[in-house]
């Protein structure tokens, strides 16, 4: 426990040490990973730990975006850059997960699909939120002391709040809360007659899992300045789902490893050569066929997920 | 506007019967493998690739229509053997990942041996007019298409209800170790399974071709109306397959002549809808 904390300490302080070192393209890489990172951890919560593999977590990501974009434009407080992104993600959980979680499975897997492809389809073509083009020229926050519309200022303003939300999301995993989430996983029915009121879990487990994602979702929009409807199409779902299944589902610090990989391989290989695409695509291939369990798995030596 | 109504739903008609040839593929992996395939949109997209070289180097559609879904049938035999069949015994997510990857894959390599751009493919010389029906001007193309996908529909019901290979594949459907256990080869049944339904997936996409013209994200954009198709109708239902691309169909294209600006939402608010009033599908198994 105390050895785990003081590892992510260290690894917190070299974090923030980084830019100190590293050019501007490495520090923004960074930055993105770190993004990522809340993104596929919120969703581990759901898949690794609640078995609730999700297909449809980029309604929370773009809801976070589009929330930080329209009230940082009204108001460039912390209030609009993260209480009000995270409060409607995790209202739109509650609504999404209530009607989602009467189902299991594949068809959680379509019916969440469904709902973030709604969103998808609303903002691709409504005009109030700029349609395909989306809302650019979002301002960053003004954080009273803390100067974050530089590059380099926006870093530790980022790293604390990811350091928070990992630390928090470790907590709730590690609660009596997380651990019946993994007895769900492990056997729904076996839970239930033991007097465990499994809905109430799953939902609530949705909810946490939507605030963070919306969390990372305005986060995304303050670091791009802007925010499209591509937030919220499959693929966005899709991605932190590979990040979460590369790093290794049920391991938080997966899916941070997975995000890290996941872009790394993007940008790295997308500037060598344009067919990043196919070498992507084969990466993912091998890695199933060869490296079950993801990171984590690969590194603990060991064959098949731990639940 | 009766003649446009019409025109309409004719429209919606030949969507829906291209879906369906792409769902059956689609509901029959799902119900027999276990398998969701996001690959499924790629052997869409490799049939209309496959198709428009073969024109262009046999200068006949119709033979284009014949061997591109045989090849495409063959590289999904390929990915069957090679890449699936080791995870079988594994977690889904990993059949997640791989079928993932191979969009990646799949995209990028037509790109490169065809390039980025939009390519369009000529309708056969037969159907490249348009008639007038009703007083409405259809393409002569898009009747052969919708004619061609319910002779096509036809076909497979008495394929799968009336032989002795449709008894095996719905037996496996139903309960494949079973199915294994009675003395069928089950593997090589899952390999038929899965080249047959990239082989209907890339026959999809032949057809399609000459109305949406061949580009590499086709494939990415047919795959979620497929699964919503396959949702709708039920899960391994062929039935379902074919009643749910026909809704989804005209869902889709009375969607974008009425509500033009919100016309994405509805197959979506369709899926959702039927999914929350029965979970199963229209066609479906009642859930356990």
């Amino acid at each position: 426990m105390t050895i785990r904390l003081l590892a992510f300490a260290a690894v917190v302080v070299a974090l923030a040490l980084f830019p100190l070192t590293a050019g501007n393209y490495p520090v923004k890489l960074l930055q993105e990973i770190l993004i990522w990172g809340i993104f596929a951890m919120s969703l581990d919560l759901l898949m690794g730990y609640a078995g609730m593999v999700s297909f449809g977590h980029s309604a929370f990501f773009g809801i976070g975006g589009y929330v930080a974009a329209l009230a940082l434009d009204k108001s460039p407080g912390l209030l609009s850059a993260l209480v009000l992104p995270a409060l409607a993600a995790g209202l739109a959980a509650l609504v999404i997960g209530f009607f989602s979680i009467r189902v299991s499975g594949v068809y959680f897997i379509m019916l969440t699909l469904a709902f973030s492809q709604m969103f998808y389809a609303y903002t691709f073509q409504v005009g109030w939120l700029g349609a395909e083009d989306g809302l650019v020229g979002i301002p960053r926050p003004a954080v009273p002391g803390w100067d974050v519309s530089s590059l380099r200022g926006f870093h530790g303003y980022l790293l604390t709040l990811v350091a928070l939300s990992a630390l928090v999301l470790w907590r709730i995993v590690r609660s009596p809360f997380g651990h019946v989430l993994r007895g769900i996983h492990e056997n729904e029915a076996r839970m239930e007659t033991v007097g465990y009121a499994v809905d109430r879990y799953k939902l609530l487990a949705f909810v946490i899992a939507g605030v963070f994602a919306g969390l990372a979702g305005s986060l995304y929009a303050q670091f791009n300045g802007s925010i499209t409807p591509d937030a919220f199409f499959w693929k966005t779902s899709g991605e932190a789902l590979l990040m979460v299944i590369i790093g290794g589902t049920g391991t938080l610090g997966g899916a941070m490893l997975g995000a890290a990989a996941f872009i790394l391989l993007q940008s790295l290989v997308s500037t060598y050569t344009e067919r990043w695409m196919l070498i992507l695509g084969v990466t993912f291939v091998l890695l199933v066929l060869f490296a079950p369990g993801g990171i984590v798995g690969a590194l603990r030596g060991r064959v098949g997920l731990r639940a | 506007m009766p003649a446009d109504l019409f025109a309409q739903m004719l429209n919606g008609l030949s969507y829906g019967v291209l879906l369906f040839l792409l769902s059956v593929g689609l509901t029959l992996i799902f119900g027999m493998l276990d398998v969701v395939n996001l690959a499924h949109g790629s052997f869409y997209m490799l049939g209309a690739y496959a198709g428009l070289s073969l024109i262009a180097a046999t200068g006949n559609f119709w033979l284009a229509l014949l061997l591109a879904p045989l090849v495409v049938g063959l590289i999904g035999a390929l990915v069957e053997v090679s890449c699936l069949r080791p995870l079988y015994w594994r977690l889904p997510l990993d059949q997640v990942l791989l079928t993932f990857g191979l969009i990646y894959l799949f995209e990028d390599l037509v790109k490169w041996i065809w390039g980025g751009r939009i390519r369009s493919i000529p309708p056969p010389d037969l159907f490249s007019g348009s008639v007038s029906v009703w007083g409405a001007t259809i393409p002569s193309y898009r009747l052969f298409v919708i004619a061609f996908g319910l002779v096509m529909a036809l076909l497979l019901f008495l394929l799968i209800e009336r032989t002795r290979l449709g008894a095996i594949i719905r037996a496996g459907v139903f309960d494949a170790e079973m199915t294994g256990g009675l003395g069928i080869n089950i593997r090589r049944v899952f390999t038929f399974v899965f080249a047959f339904g990239a082989a209907l997936g890339g026959l999809s996409g032949v057809v399609a071709g000459p109305i949406q013209s061949a580009y590499p994200s086709m494939g990415v954009s047919i795959l979620i109306p497929a699964l919503i198709v396959v949702v709708v109708g039920g899960l391994g239902s062929l039935k379902g397959s074919l009643v749910g691309s026909l809704v989804i169909g005209q869902a889709e294209t009375f969607g974008k002549a009425w509500l033009p600006n919100s016309s994405m939402l509805i197959i979506y608010v369709v899926m959702a809808t039927v999914m929350l009033v029965r979970p199963q599908g229209l066609f479906g198994r009642p859930l356990k």
